[in-house]
């Protein structure tokens, strides 16, 4: 059961719902639900929708709808997610180089967690990442869930430009940036899959609710991938656990 | 096919739409032009539809030369339009032939200016827009702001080839000062902030600092403090959100804005006020006054409504001008 929501505007085109104060997994699903269930009633008016750890963002016409009257038709919708759960879960698998020119970091977080390098690659490719959400820079996914083990500190000189695709760790986080930009996190690994890519018929490759799994990957490996996705010929790997049980 | 040729591109002169809409929950900002209500204005006076890809000029206007004979509009700012040294006045449309020169004197009123011609600017769209987001180098002409030597291709019409000029009459135009006082709703923190944190952001005047530009206004006055400090759980962001950080002084997320932040906002501008602001210029100041959710809805309603009513006045000329 969900427990009760909290519906405030955050401006005169955009509503928030509050699912909780905490960052958990099952706040995150009941999000994800809602989701859901917007993208299937298709609230008239309503424009976008952006879900975070513990708010979702509705973004509407009000020449369309009014606040009052929206928030009636979200709280019709609440009543649904009680009794709903969303019909499956993706798990995206993502190749990963680590180390080396692609993780110049890696040795760091090995040498601060008193672990070898090949340790730090099974913990932290070990686990499925949820996806809570995405924002920041267009594609970067806040996963949930890295292994205390491997937590390492920022830089404490960022760098000015971090390739595309690297991966990072920064305290007990751990993420991919999908476009080149500055940072300061700790870059352990490369993925050659394009998170985003604006020109592609589904330009995001990540979306929140889904789980992310890395998948280390090594030299012949990296070429063939690598070839792949020059070619258009590379399909990412996306398992679909159904949720019915 | 006609073109604009771009001797000189200005300040910061981007394509732009009225925003890439849809993909927020994947981080990408929506962009679009800074004063849509300008904007909109610029394209009924062309015979454009109001979405259609025009120019946004800040401050400094580019040179710009006519590659076949367009209707053109200029609304907005006051940044004094001339073609072939000649001035031509803002808030209306005018004919110009092959080889006509378009350069700008200099900002007397006002920040952005929207340059409109008929047909619309051809460019490709990305994620179902034209807009250019700058920090994603994406959309818009190549993804950047105009340079010279760039060569703006204008999708073909028979719409407006009339030779008089069309002006916007006195009562849909806006009046640009150099302090405003700008309407806000509660923010998604507000109840994060004392009575007296309250008072002090409403009672005291703002300045636009000189870090501002299509992603944020960054204010200086009076710094403010929420109870539990100003880092919340990372949310949504909507167009206005007063942001207060660590460090006190607000920032006003505009048209390039990130999608979601994890700090504390006091207020949200609201959605009739945000071109006010788009024409405010660095040092100049603002005061924020305290409005509802359904008085600023009425008022976007009513915005809507003058926008409608210049649809029907313009589409009613260019019916009947148009072969």
């Amino acid at each position: 059961m969900v427990e009760q929501l909290e519906y405030f505007p955050a401006s005169d085109n955009s509503i928030l719902v509050k699912f909780g104060d905490e960052i958990k997994r099952e706040i995150n699903q009941d999000i994800q639900a809602m989701v859901y269930l917007l993208e299937e009633e298709k609230i008239t008016g309503v424009i976008e929708y952006i879900p975070s750890y513990t708010k979702l963002m509705i973004v509407y016409n009000p020449l369309i709808i009014d606040y009052h009257t929206l928030v009636a038709q979200l709280r019709e919708l609440k009543e649904k997610i009680d009794i709903f759960t969303t019909p499956s879960t993706k798990i995206i698998e993502i190749p990963v180089m680590y180390g080396g020119e692609y993780g110049p970091d890696l040795e760091t977080v090995a040498k601060y967690n008193s672990l070898s390098v090949e340790e730090v690659i099974k913990i932290h490719s070990s686990r499925d990442y949820l996806i809570y959400m995405l924002g920041f820079t267009p594609g970067f996914p806040y996963l949930g869930g890295m292994s205390k083990k491997i937590a390492t500190p920022r830089l404490k000189n960022p760098r000015e430009k971090i390739p595309a695709g690297s991966i990072g760790i920064a305290d007990h986080q751990t993420g991919i940036y999908p476009i080149s930009s500055p940072g300061g996190w700790q870059i352990i690994g490369r993925t050659p899959v394009k998170l985003f890519d604006p020109n592609r018929e589904a330009p995001f490759l990540l979306e929140a609710g889904s789980y992310l799994r890395f998948v280390p990957v090594f030299n012949e490996e990296v070429e063939l991938i690598e070839e792949q996705i020059e070619m258009g010929e590379y399909r990412i790997s996306v398992k679909k656990i159904d949720n019915d049980c | 096919m006609g073109s604009l040729r771009v001797n000189k591109p200005g300040l910061l002169t981007t394509v732009q739409d009225l925003g890439r809409y849809g993909y927020q929950r994947y981080g990408m900002p929506v962009a679009g032009a800074m004063d849509s209500y300008a904007f909109q204005i610029a394209n009924l006076l062309v015979g454009n539809r109001r979405n259609a890809p025009a120019l946004e000029i800040t401050l400094l206007g580019p040179e710009i030369i006519f590659l076949g004979a367009f209707r053109i509009a200029i609304t907005g700012a006051e940044l004094g339009a001339e073609i072939n040294g000649k001035k031509i006045y803002s808030w209306s449309s005018v004919k110009v032939n092959s080889g006509d020169r378009l350069t700008f004197k200099g900002a007397q009123q006002g920040c952005r200016a929207y340059l409109s011609v008929s047909g619309g600017i051809e460019v490709e769209e990305v994620m179902g827009s034209s807009s250019t987001y700058l920090r994603g180098q994406l959309g818009g002409y190549q993804g950047r702001s105009l340079k010279a030597g760039d060569s703006l291709k204008v999708v073909d019409t028979d719409k407006g080839d009339f030779s008089g000029i069309l002006k916007v009459p006195k009562q849909y135009l806006s009046e640009y000062k150099e302090e405003a006082e700008i309407r806000v709703v509660k923010g998604s923190q507000f109840q994060e902030f004392s009575q007296q944190e309250i008072d002090k952001f409403f009672n005291s005047q703002y300045s636009i600092s000189l870090q501002s530009d299509r992603m944020g206004y960054r204010l200086e006055g009076e710094k403010l403090q929420p109870f539990q400090g100003a880092d919340i759980i990372s949310e949504g962001i909507s167009l206005g959100a007063v942001q207060v950080p660590g460090d006190g002084q607000p920032i006003i997320m505009m048209s390039d804005h990130q999608t979601t932040g994890g700090y504390t906002k006091i207020a949200n501008v609201i959605s009739v006020d945000i071109a006010t602001l788009a024409q405010m210029k660095p040092r100049e100041m603002i005061s924020f006054s305290l409005s509802s959710i359904e008085e600023s809805q009425r008022l976007y309603c009513e915005r809507e409504r003058k926008l409608k009513e210049l649809e029907q006045m313009t589409n009613k000329i260019y019916m009947v001008y148009s072969s």
